[in-house]
Order: C-alpha cells, then sequence, then structure tokens
C-alpha cells in the first residue's frame, strides 16, 4: 500500500525504460562530440616511419590487395595493413568518423569519398598536405585537386577519379548530339521507336544532386562560390534546372525515371527502352555484355554529357586518400599516398578496377585505351567537371539540392520557387 | 525474544544478499542505458559545433539552453522559419507521418492479426504448420523484408507486372504510403496474431459451451466473451505495434528514403545526427517524449498491462 501512488506509474515507467533503450541507441558513440578544434597536431610525427594501416571500402574487384601486397614486399619494415570496411558509403563515412572522434592512431591512411573530404578536413582530423608533407599535384586532373582542396590547402591526395558519360543508341542515332537542345530535338526519334528519350538519376537522393548539379553548372550556374557562399538563385542556374523540369514535362523524361537510381537507369537502357542515358563509366562494360543481359551490347555508343553549346559540366565522382593528423608514421603514410598516386599504380587501378585514373597523361596511353574505350570520353567529362559543393556542410547542402530539385521536377513547385527555397536552405545548411 | 532477534538478523541478511546479487544487474543498467541518457540529455542543451571562417575549423558551440528543442519544436533555423529543403521544416511533417503510419498499421494489423488468431485457435490438421508459416514474415529480418518490398514495388517490379499497372509506387506520395503499410502489415501481423492467439487460448471452452447453451449467436459469443476475455492480451499487443511503429524505420528508409513525405521521426533523426549531434540529441528526447506519453496513455487510461501481475496487486 505505501508504494500505491508509485504504483500507478509503475507500469509506464517500465515501459518506458525499455523505450529509453531506443533513445540511447539514437545516440549513442557521439560523445566526445562533433567539432573539437585541437584535434591532433598536424606537426607531430610527421618524420614517423613504421607500419601503417590502409583504411577503404569492400575492394569488390580485387585492386587492393595486389597493391598493398606489391608495396609490402618493398616495404619490409613499413608493412601496410589493409582494413575493409563495408560497402555501404553511410557506413563507411560513420566507421570513419567514430575512429576520428576516438583519435584513433591505427586509421593512418583512409579512402575518402570526394564529399566527405571537406567535413574531416574542417574537423581537424586530416593532415593537411603541405610543408613536411606536400604532395605535388602537377600531373593531376585540376577538377579532382579542386574537390580535394579545402579553405586553400589541399588535403587529400585524388586516387580516383569519375564523371558522367551520355550513353546513345548509335544504330538509331548515327551522330551523339553535342548540346542538351540538339538531343531533345532527336526525342522524336525514341518517339517513332516507341522507347523513353533520355534519363538520369532522379530519385530523391545523392543520384539527383548530381543530376540537378550537373544541369545547373551545365549552363552556368553556381550552387555555390569559391568562397563557399550560396550563388544558386541565378538565371543561369534556372535555365539549367528549367530544361530538366521541361522534359519531364513533355515526356522526353519518362515519368517513371523519377523513381531511378544508377541500376535502375542502366537496365532500362540496356533492354533497349532508353535512347539516352545519363551514368559513370561502370555501365560500359556491363551493357557491352553479349551474354544476353544486354540488349544493345553492340548498338550504343558514348559521348560528353550535352551541354549549352560544347561538353556539358558533370559532376565529379572519385576517391581521394587522406592522412590522419592522429597517424604516427606520417613519413610513411605519405609515402604510401605517392605509391598510390604513381602512374604504374594508377594504371593497375584503370586496367583491374575500370577506376578512371587522375593523371592526364594516362587518358592518351595507347595500351590502357585499349583496353578502356571509354577513356577519351570520360578525360573530357571529367576536364569539364564541376566538383559538388566542396563544403564541411555537405549533408545538408545536398539535401536542399535534393529536396527542392526534387519537388520542382514533380511539378509541385516552380523552377523559381525551387531555386529561392534550395538558395535558403543553402544559408540555413551554412552556405553562407 | 530470542526467535524475533533471529529473524531479524535473518532479513538483514538477505537484504544484503539481495543488494548483493542486484549489484551488477544495476551497474550494468547504468553503463548501458543511464549513462547514454543521460548524455544524450546534456548533449542536448548544447549548441552544435559552428565553423570559424578564419581558420575554417569547427568549434564547440556552448550551451544552447532549450533552442535546440525550440528549434525542432517551431522549426526555426538560426532565427527564421526553416526553409524547404533542411531537415527543420519536416519536423512537423514527419510527426504527422509517424503518427498516420501508427495508426494505419496498427488498426490493419489487429484487425486482420484477430482474424488470423480466431483461424489458428480452431482445431484442424495441420494447424502447427499453419501456426509456423505464419511466423515467416516475423523472423524474417525487417531490411531484408524492406529491400523485398522495394523489389517488387519497383516500376518494373512483380506489383506493377502482376496488377498491369503503372505506378510509381516509390515516385509519388501516396502509393508510397501504401506500400510502406502493406509491406509493414505483412511482416507484423504474425506477431500481433501469435499475441491475440495466446489470449484467446486462455479463454475456457466452457463459457462458449454454455453461452451455446443459453442461445448465443456466433456474434453475441464473439461480442460478450471473446472481446472482454482477451482484451488484456489484446490491449498488450496493440501498445507493443504502436511503440514499434512509432518508431518506425527501416521500411521507409529502405524503400523511399523518406522521399515523398514519408520520413518518420526516426529517419529525421539519423538524417541529423549526419548534421549535428546535439540538435539530433534533442531531437531523439523529443521522440522518446513522444513515444513515452503514447505508453502512458495506453497503460493509463486503456488498461494495457505490459508489466504483469505486480501493478493489479497494487491496485488492490
Amino acid at each position: 500500500m505505501r508504494n500505491r501512488k508509485f504504483s500507478r506509474f509503475a507500469p509506464p515507467l517500465a515501459t518506458a525504460s525499455v523505450l529509453v533503450l531506443a533513445l540511447s541507441a539514437c545516440s549513442g558513440g557521439s560523445s566526445g562530440g562533433s567539432g573539437s578544434t585541437s584535434g591532433g597536431d598536424a606537426a607531430s610525427n610527421v618524420d614517423g616511419r613504421g607500419p601503417i594501416t590502409y583504411v577503404q571500402g569492400k575492394d569488390n574487384s580485387d585492386v587492393v590487395r595486389p597493391l598493398v601486397d606489391k608495396w609490402n614486399a618493398a616495404h619490409a619494415d613499413q608493412k601496410v595493413t589493409f582494413k575493409e570496411q563495408s560497402d555501404s558509403a553511410d557506413q563507411q563515412h560513420d566507421d570513419l568518423v567514430q575512429h576520428f572522434q576516438a583519435k584513433d592512431a591505427n586509421y593512418d591512411v583512409m579512402s575518402v569519398d570526394v564529399v566527405w573530404t571537406a567535413e574531416f578536413a574542417a574537423k581537424g582530423w586530416l593532415q593537411p598536405l603541405k610543408d613536411k608533407t606536400a604532395l605535388d599535384t602537377s600531373t593531376f586532373l585540376p577538377a579532382t585537386v579542386k574537390a580535394a582542396t579545402y579553405n586553400n590547402t589541399l588535403f587529400a591526395a585524388p586516387v580516383s577519379s569519375d564523371g558522367g558519360l551520355l550513353y546513345y543508341r548509335k544504330d538509331l542515332v548515327p551522330t551523339p548530339p553535342k548540346t542538351w537542345d540538339e538531343m531533345m530535338g532527336m526525342c522524336s526519334i525514341a518517339k517513332t521507336n516507341n522507347m523513353g528519350c533520355y534519363a538520369g538519376q532522379f530519385q530523391k537522393y545523392e543520384g539527383l544532386t548530381v543530376n540537378a548539379a550537373e544541369a545547373m553548372n551545365t549552363f552556368g550556374g553556381k550552387i555555390v562560390d569559391d568562397s563557399g557562399k550560396a550563388t544558386v538563385n541565378s538565371s543561369e542556374s534556372k535555365t539549367g534546372l528549367g530544361k530538366l523540369v521541361e522534359a519531364f514535362k513533355n515526356g522526353n523524361i519518362p515519368p517513371e525515371a523519377i523513381t531511378f537510381k544508377e541500376e535502375d537507369s542502366r537496365t532500362a537502357f540496356q533492354d533497349g527502352k532508353l535512347l539516352f542515358l545519363r551514368n559513370w563509366p561502370y555501365v560500359y562494360n556491363l551493357a557491352s555484355k553479349t551474354d544476353g543481359s544486354s540488349k544493345v551490347a553492340d548498338k550504343f555508343g558514348i559521348a560528353p554529357l550535352p551541354g549549352m553549346s560544347g561538353p556539358g559540366a558533370s559532376s565529379l565522382g572519385g576517391h581521394s586518400a587522406a592522412i590522419s593528423v592522429y597517424s604516427k608514421n606520417k613519413a610513411t603514410a605519405l609515402d604510401f599516398l605517392k605509391f598510390l598516386t604513381s602512374d604504374e599504380e594508377q594504371k593497375f587501378f584503370a586496367t583491374q578496377g575500370s577506376l578512371a585514373p587522375v593523371i592526364g597523361n594516362l587518358y592518351k596511353d595507347s595500351a590502357l585505351t585499349a583496353k578502356l574505350p571509354y577513356l577519351p570520353t570520360l578525360l573530357t567529362s571529367i576536364q569539364n567537371a564541376v566538383p559538388r559543393p566542396v563544403t564541411p556542410f555537405y549533408p545538408g547542402v545536398t539535401k536542399a539540392i535534393q529536396d527542392n530539385s526534387y519537388s520542382a521536377l514533380k511539378g509541385e513547385k516552380s523552377v523559381d520557387q525551387a531555386l529561392t527555397d534550395m538558395q535558403s536552405a543553402l544559408v540555413a545548411a551554412g552556405a553562407k | 525474544m530470542p526467535g524475533r532477534e533471529s529473524a531479524d538478523r535473518k532479513q538483514v541478511t538477505q537484504g544484503r544478499w539481495a543488494s548483493m546479487l542486484l549489484l551488477p544487474t544495476l551497474i550494468l543498467l547504468a553503463i548501458v542505458i543511464i549513462y547514454p541518457v543521460v548524455n544524450a540529455i546534456i548533449m542536448s542543451f548544447q549548441k552544435d559545433a559552428a565553423l570559424n571562417p578564419t581558420t575554417g575549423l569547427f568549434e564547440e558551440g556552448g550551451s544552447a539552453g532549450f533552442s535546440n528543442y525550440s528549434d525542432w519544436l517551431f522549426q526555426q533555423c538560426s532565427g527564421q522559419s526553416c526553409p524547404p529543403g533542411t531537415l527543420g521544416s519536416q519536423f512537423w511533417s514527419s510527426m504527422g507521418t509517424t503518427f498516420f503510419f501508427a495508426v494505419v498499421t496498427v488498426a490493419l494489423e489487429t484487425v486482420i492479426g484477430f482474424w488470423m488468431a480466431i483461424i489458428m485457435a480452431r482445431v484442424f490438421r495441420g494447424r502447427s504448420a499453419v501456426r509456423a508459416a505464419v511466423l515467416v514474415p516475423w523472423a524474417i529480418p525487417t531490411a531484408v523484408t524492406a529491400k523485398l518490398w522495394f523489389f517488387i514495388f519497383a516500376f518494373e517490379g512483380i506489383a506493377n507486372k502482376l496488377f498491369g499497372t503503372q505506378i510509381l509506387w516509390t515516385g509519388s506520395e501516396w502509393p508510397a504510403k501504401w506500400a510502406i503499410i502493406i509491406s509493414d502489415v505483412w511482416k507484423t501481423t504474425p506477431f500481433m496474431a501469435l499475441l491475440i492467439l495466446a489470449g484467446l487460448q486462455l479463454i475456457p471452452d466452457e463459457v462458449y459451451e454454455a453461452a451455446k447453451v443459453d442461445g448465443a449467436s456466433t456474434w453475441q459469443r464473439f461480442t460478450q466473451i471473446t472481446l472482454p476475455l482477451v482484451r488484456p492480451a489484446l490491449m498488450v499487443a496493440v501498445l507493443f505495434r504502436a511503440l514499434d511503429a512509432l518508431r518506425m524505420f527501416d521500411l521507409p528508409y529502405i524503400m523511399t528514403q523518406g522521399a515523398n513525405n514519408t520520413s518518420t521521426l526516426s529517419i529525421l533523426v539519423v538524417d541529423q545526427i549526419r548534421q549535428g549531434f546535439n540538435s539530433a540529441a534533442a531531437l531523439s528526447t523529443i521522440t522518446f517524449l513522444v513515444i513515452f506519453i503514447v505508453a502512458f496513455i495506453f497503460v493509463r487510461f486503456l488498461g494495457a498491462n505490459a508489466v504483469g501481475a505486480a501493478t493489479s496487486s497494487g491496485r488492490k
């Protein structure tokens, strides 16, 4: 009886304590917090040599292991251990964040997606590649260096690049379109063949940011300027995004493309349901397969993305390798970066893993282009590529782009309104 | 009185023993529950790290008071109303979506689950096989279920092929919502059915026989006997499902990634974690409070007794 008052509340409290688990799961792992300003010391251990660990996502095409073996054979006292993460980009990101927060000295070199570099650099987790740890970038493609640079400092070594390509049906369109309007003019061919004309990736996810940014950059728009200020609400961006919206409206982009990610759009093209497709180079090998999985194996060609008057501006993909400030053996780590970006290893990346090299000259290497015929076209794409906004607030920035361009594509918002909202959302996200 | 004394001593020793035995559990609870929760609540009162424009580095934000909470509740982003395309602008719509999913899925699951339980309660050949088969959807991990239904509802997927439709299941609001509801109902109705079945089996057959003798119709037997007697079990089942549904994450996240107004509070929390931990801590605390209030209402006013007999004796 004495606990009467309490016992009335006991059942909800007991239920609550179970729920608390859910809450604690939500917030777990975040102690140590975001943004300790000091971080590790960029000046320490720069001469340190010894064994290091290289961290990267799942090594699906078996490129990293042979490279690491090769390195280890030559550097017995500075061995590299390869730590493989999952193959989900989000999980790789979160794994890196957790190890950085724990100031883990065991993650010496890690593979960083181009859109993460600024965030990690601003948190003070990446070793700036200057002074004693400087890296010569003169042979690299400029866009890849730009994507690895934050606050006028290089924070990572570009290792693999990526750019969008236009896949087209050469049996139906003998010469690929050079401009967007030219391409839209060819859509009557698609109609007579009872197929969709053009598609990219328009589901609301990172791929939409890529596609929307390409449309806006191609027509001269800029999402953020060089100082990181939001400048998306311009007449150029309006034209670019407007072109996509218009194509959705008049059916040149089939309505189902609003649900497309990379793989859905690739399948649609391979099944002969699309005349033009914007996608990454990985599609080339899969669409060329003659085992019956592709109905267009010998009927398609590749071209640079169509632009306003010449090639369009692709969004830049790819990965860089960065050194952790907490690493104890930064000299070895730097040597390993140089090793990863050397001509020979870059060639191996290209032939073994179909990863686009970051060194311009390799695109003219005849042995490489024989194996990877898309390389010259890809070079045009990367030379005209614009990195997605290099900002530590990237998650908020990409959300602002996705949400508002998605509404515009679906016709829920005018292009004007979408860009006004996108601008305010970018500012709210931190791109002031 | 020596007898009394030894009894007292016995009680003291027993009490000491009890606390000794409970201690490891209490320590464990403190580590895995109390510490993270207290930590989360402390974090929710701190500002997210801000970028110092001159160094380009993040700096700790300091104390935030209740601003993290009020920012969510009033959808404020740095002093202004949050523009579309920010997480802040989606708080109330996510709250609405969360409750919409919870109410619709739990209602459907209760009705269908009841129906399945009544069938399984009958005596027929192969009953145990049916009971085992019904569990299959519940046994499959939710993430796998979500991926499965994602493929079913793809534009070129089975659902459209089967019905000869061209619905963009994951590309427009209501089809996307229904796709998620259908998947959730498919997955969790078995759980409901089994809990209700357990309740049904506690009702003695004699009650039904007596009612039959008195000339009660099937409907009367259902409303006058089955419903009231199965009510305690039913309420617990509904409570569990409702709390689960309010935390729904995997299904919408994998099927639509929260597009087309299918973002739940849990999705919002996870998205916010990528942008700032302290605001995320505030949001997860709000989510917790919301679920707590729902649980409280269920237990207090609808009589769902999830913690067993301890309370009913307390109430006497």
